[in-house]
């Protein structure tokens, strides 16, 4: 083998190593997207309110429309020994119009449980104009055997619902709320699974 | 790597026995354990599918409890119900082995690695031991997708049974909290990254070894396609890899990336998955188009229609095959702007998939055609793939999606781009270059009866499954009422016929080695222009030794 050809050849490694190295940053980089696309994806929900995400404000509206308004309420566990529900089920109110509606939950069970709740609305397309100002999501709740639990929500409907065509046959909209366990309760999971297990899909309806 | 290169260079003669097969870092072995393998893979995944074929033929439960009272062992009602779930497991093991075992090693591994180095005019592959291992992944990735099958996964029931898509919560704890789909995931893990290898191994080679005179723009169509499918593989493949990560994650360490419970949405994991399953579809079968525009070209005795435009219409389907993912979900609640995107940006597909369909046919027109098998496959697969398309467009319309999803319409439109689009340009291939690989010639009589029971039993498969799409007959379901019963009975019909067409094509291969009719250096005549077709038949273990010169 001469020495020229040598040459030639350990250039072209050097170039493929080169090639190689680049398509493996890239492989590397995609990974990276593909696991920023969860913060994104949230803030992407928060920001459009994509999948019923609804939205948080600090103001009130300023705009209070004529037009009325129906919302229901859902209230259910997953795998928690709770009794959670809303206060009263439905309230029609007018769009812009801020108002406070409250759940109860109660512990049934002999020892304190913890739960967590996840929350959206349906139909998803209305999240965006669903604006809570306030509410007990994602925090932390603990109940102490037969405790009972007053939680409200504050929120009023965008008046700017009514601009949007997607939104015209729309004349109710409901807010479902669901308590998960937190970590540490995986046998109390079990011991209450079959209790309204199935109602949280409204969630992943998305 | 280099070192090995070097080395290889020295000693001309075949390593022997089982050490040239496992060790080897010859693309040509290497291709030909790939075709070898998605040949068997393909046995098991057909088998599969015929045995759904059966279940279905009837209304009613035929088969499968006593298939799943056989496997697990199980008897009278949970028989009947690890059963249903069964038909669910052959449904995605199905799914996953004709996809990642069976067309994708068969075009990439196979073919691509066969062909693309001499093609171009190198020597070898870019990294030879890479390419081994690329191979060598794959047999037990595959293992472990099978050993899924045995495995428990939701309460009474084993095996992995949610569809190729894997979906959560179906594929979290709460839908299969059983060993199967984590044993699943690492099979996706492994062949992904099997094929990601196999894609930066197809990049360097395709950028950095073609022959003097060789300019990306004088490269064949087949060398273009494996380069489009390699970048597409490389962008799309770390996505999948990242999402069954999650679900692994979320099933095994407590992550909530798809778990409504800790603030996690199950919709993510779709995006992701199409943002990789929809370039997928596009890595099945743009090799093909590279084949097929070989194939037409050399037995219409013309150069390609309009070269340049066949390979930028590739880059553009590669391109647009990113922006279109959610048109998989428009069930799944997108506002109806978000679904007038991907409606126009789905049908923008159609106008590239459109150049390359006249311009094959733009080929042939006026050329001197000659029927052989291979262009009897390639026309099989221009009729069946424009017949997949047409279902596509419509399809599109996410109108029109919302009462065809998850039916069987939608089964018939991917079988008829994929099963029979990919898997026609697969058999073209395979008649093509057989004589090329092997040296001698296949029986032409038997390769046309496998060409026209495969194309009479796939047609009876899958056109039937129209109009029982239509009629509201949805996917992955084991039984169905009484008003289906017919069309079933045809489709089912079909496949027993098409599993023929596969015996008929192992027996092909059988009698042309017994047979050992010389092939030649070129059988094709003065159509086939591009390298391979200037080496004897079957070429060197090292070709190229002295660089060809392109003008």
């Amino acid at each position: 083998m001469s020495e020229a050809h040598n040459v030639a050849t350990s250039a072209r490694s050097r170039a493929n190593r080169t090639v190689a190295f680049v398509c493996l940053a890239f492989f590397a980089g995609m990974i990276g997207v593909a696991y920023a696309a969860v913060p994104l994806y949230q803030i992407f929900c928060q920001v459009t309110g994509y999948g019923g995400t609804t939205q948080r404000v600090e103001q009130y509206s300023d705009t209070v429309l004529d037009q009325t308004i129906k919302v229901r309420f859902d209230g259910n566990v997953n795998g928690l020994p709770w009794d959670f529900a809303p206060v009263e089920r439905e309230v029609e109110l007018k769009i812009g119009e801020t108002t406070q509606v409250s759940y109860t939950a109660t512990n049934d069970f002999d020892v304190p449980t913890r739960g967590r709740a996840t929350f959206n609305v349906a139909p998803a397309l209305a999240g965006a104009y669903f604006n809570k100002v306030e509410c007990f999501c994602f925090t932390d709740t603990e109940l102490k055997p037969g405790e009972t639990l007053d939680m409200p929500v504050v929120f009023f409907i965008d008046p700017a619902i009514v601009d949007v065509p997607e939104m015209k046959n729309v004349h109710t909209i409901t807010l479902s709320y669901t308590f998960f366990p937190l970590e540490d309760e995986k046998p109390l999971a079990e011991s209450a699974a079959g209790n309204n297990t199935n109602s949280n899909n409204s969630n992943l309806g998305g | 790597m280099a070192g090995a290169a070097a080395q290889d260079h020295h000693h001309d003669h075949k390593p022997r026995g089982w050490t040239r097969w496992v060790y080897s870092t010859n693309h040509k072995d290497i291709g030909t354990l790939y075709l070898i393998f998605a040949i068997c893979a393909g046995i098991v995944g057909g088998s599969l599918s015929v045995m759904m074929r059966w279940e279905l033929a009837e209304p009613g439960i035929q088969i499968f409890h006593g298939l799943a009272a056989m496997v697990y062992g199980v008897e009278g009602d949970a028989a009947l119900d690890a059963g249903k779930h069964m038909f669910n497991v052959f449904t995605t093991a199905h799914g996953l082995i004709m996809i990642f075992f069976m067309v994708m090693p068969a075009l990439i591994g196979g073919f691509a690695n066969w062909m693309v180095p001499i093609m171009i005019g190198a020597p070898d592959m870019a990294f030879p031991r890479m390419n081994n291992i690329s191979f060598w992944l794959l047999p037990p990735a595959f293992f472990l997708a099978l050993l899924s099958v045995f495995m428990p996964s939701a309460p009474g029931a084993w095996g992995i049974g949610g569809g190729w898509t894997i979906y959560p919560p179906m594929s979290s704890l709460t839908g299969q909290p059983g060993p199967a789909m984590d044993l699943a995931i690492l099979s996706l893990h492994i062949a992904g990254a099997s094929s990601i290898l196999g894609a930066i191994n197809f990049i360097t080679t395709i950028f950095n070894m073609r022959a003097p005179g060789m300019t990306l723009h004088k490269m064949p169509l087949f060398a273009w396609s494996v380069l489009i499918t390699a970048f597409l593989l490389l962008l799309s493949l770390p996505v999948l890899a990242g999402a069954i990560t999650m679900l692994l994650t979320d099933r095994n360490f407590g992550t909530t990336f798809f778990d409504p419970a800790g603030g996690g949405d199950p919709i993510l994991f779709q995006h992701l998955f199409w943002f990789f399953g929809h370039p997928e579809v596009y890595i099945l079968i743009l090799p093909g188009f590279g084949i097929v525009s070989h194939i037409v070209s050399t037995f219409s005795k013309k150069p390609v229609f309009g070269y340049l435009g066949m390979a930028y219409a590739m880059v553009a389907i590669g391109v647009v095959g990113f922006v279109v993912w959610a048109h998989h979900m428009y069930t799944t609640g997108l506002s109806i702007d978000t679904q007038r995107y991907f409606v126009f940006a789905t049908m923008v597909i159609a106008v590239p998939t459109g150049v390359k369909i006249f311009s094959w046919i733009a080929t042939m027109w006026g050329g001197s055609i000659s029927m052989r098998t291979p262009m009897l496959w390639a026309i099989g697969f221009i009729f069946l793939f424009t017949v997949g398309g047409v279902t596509g467009v419509q399809l599109a319309n996410a109108g029109l999606d919302r009462s065809f999803h998850d039916t069987y319409y939608v089964v018939a439109h991917f079988h008829y781009v994929l099963s029979l689009g990919a898997v026609f340009a697969i058999f073209a291939g395979w008649y093509y270059w057989f004589p090329k690989m092997t040296g001698y010639m296949y029986s032409p009589l038997i390769a046309r009866t496998h060409f026209w029971v495969t194309f009479i039993g796939v047609n009876l498969i899958f056109f039937p499954q129209h109009f029982l799409g239509l009629a509201g007959m949805p996917r992955r379901y084991i039984d169905y009422p009484d008003a289906f019963a017919g069309w079933n009975m045809v489709s089912s019909y079909g496949s027993y016929i098409s599993a023929v067409g596969v015996l008929i094509f192992l027996y092909g291969v059988f009698e042309a080695f017994s047979k050992k009719r010389v092939a030649g250096a070129n059988p094709w005549g003065e159509g086939a222009t591009t390298l391979e077709w200037q080496l004897p038949s079957p070429p060197p273990f090292h070709q190229w030794e002295q660089l060809p010169k392109i003008k």
